[in-house]
């Protein structure tokens, strides 16, 4: 099927109005800024440095950032309007669930790329001019896990309420904690399948992924496929219960 | 495409029965879903409006099943009772949108906006406007592509007398033009004021269906029951007995009240309470003995 059969520009603008338009689109803007302020300073105090960059890079912008962003724009690109019950407006028309679900994932998936990716290959810039390609990978790793965390994230906006808070908790406790304690969460951990790929594009020995790329490319692609498939499938049987 | 057919429909949510085997079927013209809050009219609404699937039996649209089928909204408009739209956008941008979602544009926008009246807004953020507004605008996005079937879920919520006329007016005006029309109401009066034909749902039941005057009939004139105490139950009870709107009495001694079974419910309850004063007699409990339709349509009545 043609990407112009899956794409509805009207579902596209209210989801990009409605994502950037809420408060918590806040967290878009805070993050990427709080990166390049970061970097800036660091570069400023301590000059130019391939580990302090990779460190940066990877510890806050991959790690943290990221997935934050993609709570923020996956969650954010369906679930407030299951939570008002605005999507009423959008399912109760003669528009394919899977075309909605498709055009909210591309437009989080491009709000989640602007701000995370995009800020990423800026700081890397900033860090250390792309020595060993660093800032490129960093940036295509965020890019990349950008996809995967906003179908994610936009299939856990269909099926729960508190997808920002499971979202949080796994971008958080997940990602960061268990990932760096527990080998085994790393083999489950979009941030490590990301970095895959940023070991490959970056200079020998700068960034050590966990798994290995061909792995972390084929579950790059299952959870964003899944996410996308179950979003649609739940989606097409959403629920709109009356209020009394 | 025009009557929606709900055929043995039931739906549960976990152990709470919300419509009960229900059938019936809505035809051209303006009908009015009548029961109290928590009837079950916003799950039938929700099940005619392809929201909620239900658990048992079928509702279909001229045959076609309306549950998981987008094609069926070129053919249905929903006008849902919550509050939420998308109010970072301007009224105008909103009923575009709706148009843009059933592949029509600013012609068929601007046509709906103009119908509701509510050009004169149609530059302001939906944020900005009151309930009444918000409910004209709710229903221009669901006239803009001229459906056969309006469903409206107590449309006349929030509005002010003039905004209720009106929207009555036009909803009269979409009945006549042989539209289904279908709105929801707890409040008898909104009912008795717009819809001929009226469907009456109580307790998740299908309790009574046909013309207004039916309905009231069945209201109205079907014996009550009501338990009554009061200073000297010997004495009300000689008294009540006398006056035709009464049709029985029971001393029940171990309650210690009188079980009155009430002729005319209108005229009972007006005669009650004179009759009582009349005799220097005070009542100290009325209310309704049993949970059947007919109390409950005593306080669609009273409502």
């Amino acid at each position: 099927m043609a990407l112009h059969q899956l794409y509805h520009p009207t579902v596209a603008r209210l989801t990009y109005r409605g994502l950037l338009g809420r408060r918590r689109a806040a967290v878009l803007f805070a993050l990427p800024a709080l990166l390049l302020a970061i970097s800036i300073a660091i570069r400023a105090l301590s000059g130019a440095d391939d580990q302090t960059a990779a460190n940066v890079l990877g510890g806050f912008a991959l790690a943290t950032m990221v997935p934050l962003i993609g709570v923020i724009a996956g969650t954010g690109a369906i679930g407030p309007e299951i939570d008002d019950g605005s999507v009423v407006y959008l399912l109760s028309k003669p528009v394919k669930r899977h075309v909605i679900v498709v055009t909210k994932l591309i437009v989080a998936i491009g709000v989640a790329v602007a701000f995370s990716a995009v800020p990423t290959l800026i700081a890397g810039f900033v860090l250390n001019g792309n020595s060993q390609q660093i800032a490129v990978a960093y940036a295509v790793a965020a890019a990349v896990a950008s996809v995967a965390y906003s179908a994610i994230f936009l299939f856990l906006g269909t099926v729960t309420r508190h997808a920002v808070i499971v979202g949080l908790v796994y971008a958080l406790v997940w990602e960061s904690l268990f990932g760096s304690l527990i080998p085994g969460a790393r083999t489950l951990s979009v941030q490590q399948w990301a970095l895959a790929l940023a070991q490959r594009i970056a200079g020998d020995g700068a960034i050590n992924a966990q798994v290995s790329l061909t792995l972390g490319l084929t579950l790059l692609a299952v959870a964003t496929v899944a996410g996308t498939y179950f979003a649609a499938r739940k989606l097409r049987t959403l629920t709109l219960a009356g209020e009394e | 495409m025009t009557t929606i057919h709900i055929d043995n429909v039931s739906r549960w949510f976990g152990n709470v029965v919300a419509v009960n085997d229900v059938s019936m079927s809505v035809a051209p013209g303006v009908t009015g879903l009548l029961g109290p809050n928590g009837a079950g009219k916003s799950t039938l609404i929700n099940m005619m409006g392809g929201f909620l699937a239900p658990s048992t039996g079928t509702v279909t649209l001229d045959g076609e099943p309306i549950w998981r089928n987008e094609r069926i909204y070129r053919h249905i408009g929903v006008v849902p009772e919550r509050e939420a739209m998308y109010d970072f956008l301007t009224g105008e941008e909103f009923v575009l949108a709706n148009a843009e979602l059933h592949g029509l544009g600013a012609k068929e926008a601007r046509r709906a906006l103009a119908t509701v009246e509510m050009e004169y807004a149609q530059d302001r953020k939906i944020a900005t406007y009151s309930k009444g507004m918000r409910q004209r605008v709710k229903m221009a996005s669901a006239l803009v592509h001229e459906p056969s079937v309006l469903l409206l879920d107590e449309p006349f919520n929030g509005m002010d007398p003039r905004q209720r006329m009106q929207l009555m007016d036009l909803l009269r005006a979409m009945g006549d033009e042989g539209r289904t029309v279908l709105f929801s109401s707890h409040i008898l009066e909104e009912v008795e004021q717009l819809a001929a034909h009226i469907e009456v749902v109580v307790a998740g039941r299908h309790a009574a269906s046909g013309d207004f005057r039916k309905i009231r009939r069945l209201m109205t004139d079907r014996p009550h029951r009501y338990l009554v105490r009061s200073s000297d139950d010997r004495a009300l009870a000689a008294a009540l007995i006398a006056d035709p709107s009464t049709a029985g009495i029971e001393v029940d001694v171990q309650e210690g009240a009188l079980r009155v079974q009430a002729v005319d419910f209108t005229r009972f309850t007006e005669r009650l309470p004179r009759v009582a004063h009349a005799h220097g007699i005070r009542l100290l409990t009325v209310s309704p003995s049993d949970e059947s339709l007919e109390s409950v349509f005593s306080y669609l009545v009273t409502a």
